[in-house]
């Protein structure tokens, strides 16, 4: 059990520092589409929602269970769809003109 | 073997994310990134469905349903002005989400009467508290910003000590649940407390400092799904709980820095509660200051050879992005170099300035950050501060008695002629009167920037 939890720990440290490596890469012309996109990332809690909410263990878990599934998805499909839509509008200065 | 499977589901799901935020390194990529991460994130949900036994699919679908309309209404329709709270608000919903799932394992674990595991015992308690505090100050946040509550620090009596009280209290009731995991009213007492610690520690914080704010809550919505991870015992969530963690990490210690103040400071200091009692107030009439008319600030702007544009959070609030667009693409016309130069916490999210240009088609290699447009300011003609303020004062660089001394800022008063776009004379957020109006080189062009830039338009087009 306890090796169980380092093991887990051992994972969640690491990817923290993968995490840092990836990010300070980002410029901060980029960083509002950042927020929004890792935060639709975040709503990979959705995971534990799903199995909660549609296991047979009693009522109470599954509804707590079914907003969780809500909150994950507006969490998961607003933030993937806003940060497209702000990513979108990111151009370059238009050289030749392509249009 | 389905768990074997599910878990290299996961796994790819990871990797799709690590990429997915790799290819945000460029805006040429980034928008595919952003996909590559949605589809990760499809390939989670998918494997979920197939390889976990599921009873009860009305649950799922009605939670579904809901969940992905409400979101996707948010984002079409959503303003370009209103994202730092849309952000605000997905960061909530991601972190109350998590203190949802962990409560419910909560019960799951009651209900078959065979008593929390003490590993899993901790990480449902650290799972509702950090979820639970995400979900509060997001919501708080989001009044904030959307200003259904006031935008200024609030503050009382005995703040401190109160929030301190609170998150011992906080702490002994999981030390508490630890030894005895199944007590369910100190679970319900750790929810509540979670939910008012989250709202009481955004509260003293004031507007400019939300930059930082929707930072940290951002690192926690990744905290909880991290946790959440441990609760249910998933690689998957823990991974990218702790890429989404680190992300927000590293926005706070960057919005940080350029303020030059300590995180303690920005969520203790109650910066810019009380203005009156900072700022020189009525000393302001004492100095003198130049206004111009919208006619001599187009004549300085059209015969320029570089104009360097500063934009602040009074951009965001008159809408004026279009405007200012339109007047760069005449000036350009005329052969004037035209940059803009962002400051790190100019707006009330990171890179909110950058969005709101990019929205008005401004290409992003004309935005400059503060440490590459800095060293150009002295060969600029004009620069032209719109709706920005404390990100400019000159006092920063010497006044040691100023409360923004040290701050790094826009060098903006180095250019041959600085014009300011403002309202009034009124200080800026951090309540102190800015030296750069007074200066010899600088003029006021007072009103509303969206109709200042009209006016400057239609100038311009007479010369």
């Amino acid at each position: 059990m306890l090796v169980e939890l380092v093991t887990l720990f051992v994972i969640f440290v690491l990817a923290m520092f993968v995490g840092f490596e990836v990010i300070t890469k980002v410029p901060p012309t980029l960083h509002t589409p950042l927020m929004s996109g890792s935060n639709a990332i975040s709503g990979i809690t959705i995971i534990g929602a799903l199995i909660i909410a549609g296991a047979k263990d009693n009522r109470i878990s599954s509804l707590l269970g079914l907003v969780a599934v809500a909150f994950a998805m507006i969490n998961v499909v607003g933030g993937f769809l806003v940060t497209d839509r702000m990513l979108h509008m990111f151009k370059r200065k238009p050289e030749e003109p392509t249009k | 073997m389905m768990e074997a499977l599910s878990k290299l589901a996961y796994l790819l799901a990871a990797v799709m994310f690590i990429y997915g935020l790799k290819r945000l390194s460029s805006p040429a990529t980034a928008r595919s990134g952003n996909w590559i991460a949605a589809l990760g994130m499809g390939v989670a949900i998918v494997a979920t469905l197939i390889f976990h036994p599921q009873y009860e699919w009305q649950y799922i679908a009605i939670g579904a349903v809901i969940g992905s309309l409400a979101g996707g209404i948010l984002a079409k329709t959503v303003k370009m002005t209103g994202m730092p709270e849309m952000v605000a608000l997905l960061n909530g919903f991601g972190g109350g989400a998590s203190a949802l799932v962990a409560g419910a394992e909560f019960w799951k674990y009651l209900n078959a009467g065979e008593g929390i595991p003490l590993n899993f015992g901790v990480a449902i308690q650290l799972s509702v508290l950090v979820g639970a505090v995400t979900f509060s100050g997001s919501l708080v946040a989001f009044g904030k910003l959307r200003e259904l509550i006031t935008g200024r620090a609030v503050t009382y009596p005995m703040q401190k000590t109160v929030n301190a009280i609170l998150l011992l209290v906080t702490v002994g009731l999981i030390v508490y649940l630890v030894a005895v995991p199944d007590h369910v009213p100190a679970f319900l007492v750790l929810m509540g407390l979670s939910l008012l610690l989250g709202v009481l520690s955004v509260i003293p914080i004031g507007g400019a400092d939300m930059p930082v704010v929707i930072s940290l809550l951002n690192s926690y919505s990744g905290i909880a799904a991290a946790m959440t991870g441990f609760v249910i015992n998933n690689e998957g969530l823990i991974i990218s709980g702790a890429l989404v963690g680190a992300s927000g990490l590293i926005l706070t210690n960057i919005m940080c820095k350029a303020m030059n103040r300590s995180l303690a400071n920005v969520l203790f200091g109650a910066f810019g509660s009380h203005v009156q009692e900072i700022g020189p107030g009525g000393a302001t009439g004492e100095k003198s200051y130049r206004s111009l008319t919208h006619q001599d600030a187009a004549t300085m702007l059209a015969y320029a050879r570089q104009v360097v544009i500063a934009p602040g959070y009074g951009l965001a609030v008159s809408q004026a992005q279009h405007e200012v667009r339109e007047l760069a693409d005449m000036l350009e016309a005329r052969g004037v170099t035209v940059k803009y130069a962002i400051h790190p916490v100019a707006g009330r999210m990171p890179g909110h300035m950058n969005v709101l240009l990019a929205e008005a088609d401004v290409p992003y290699d004309e935005l400059y950050d503060m440490d590459q447009i800095n060293p150009e300011f002295p060969h600029t003609d004009v620069s032209v501060v719109v709706g920005a303020n404390d990100v400019v004062n000159p006092a920063a660089r010497h006044d040691k008695s100023s409360p923004l001394y040290g701050m790094p800022i826009l060098d903006v008063d180095k250019a041959h002629h600085t014009i300011v776009m403002k309202r009034s004379m009124r200080p800026g957020f951090a309540g102190v009167d800015n030296e750069l109006f007074y200066l010899p080189n600088s003029s006021m062009l007072f009103g509303d920037a969206k109709d200042s830039f009209k006016k400057l338009i239609e100038e311009v087009k007479q010369l």
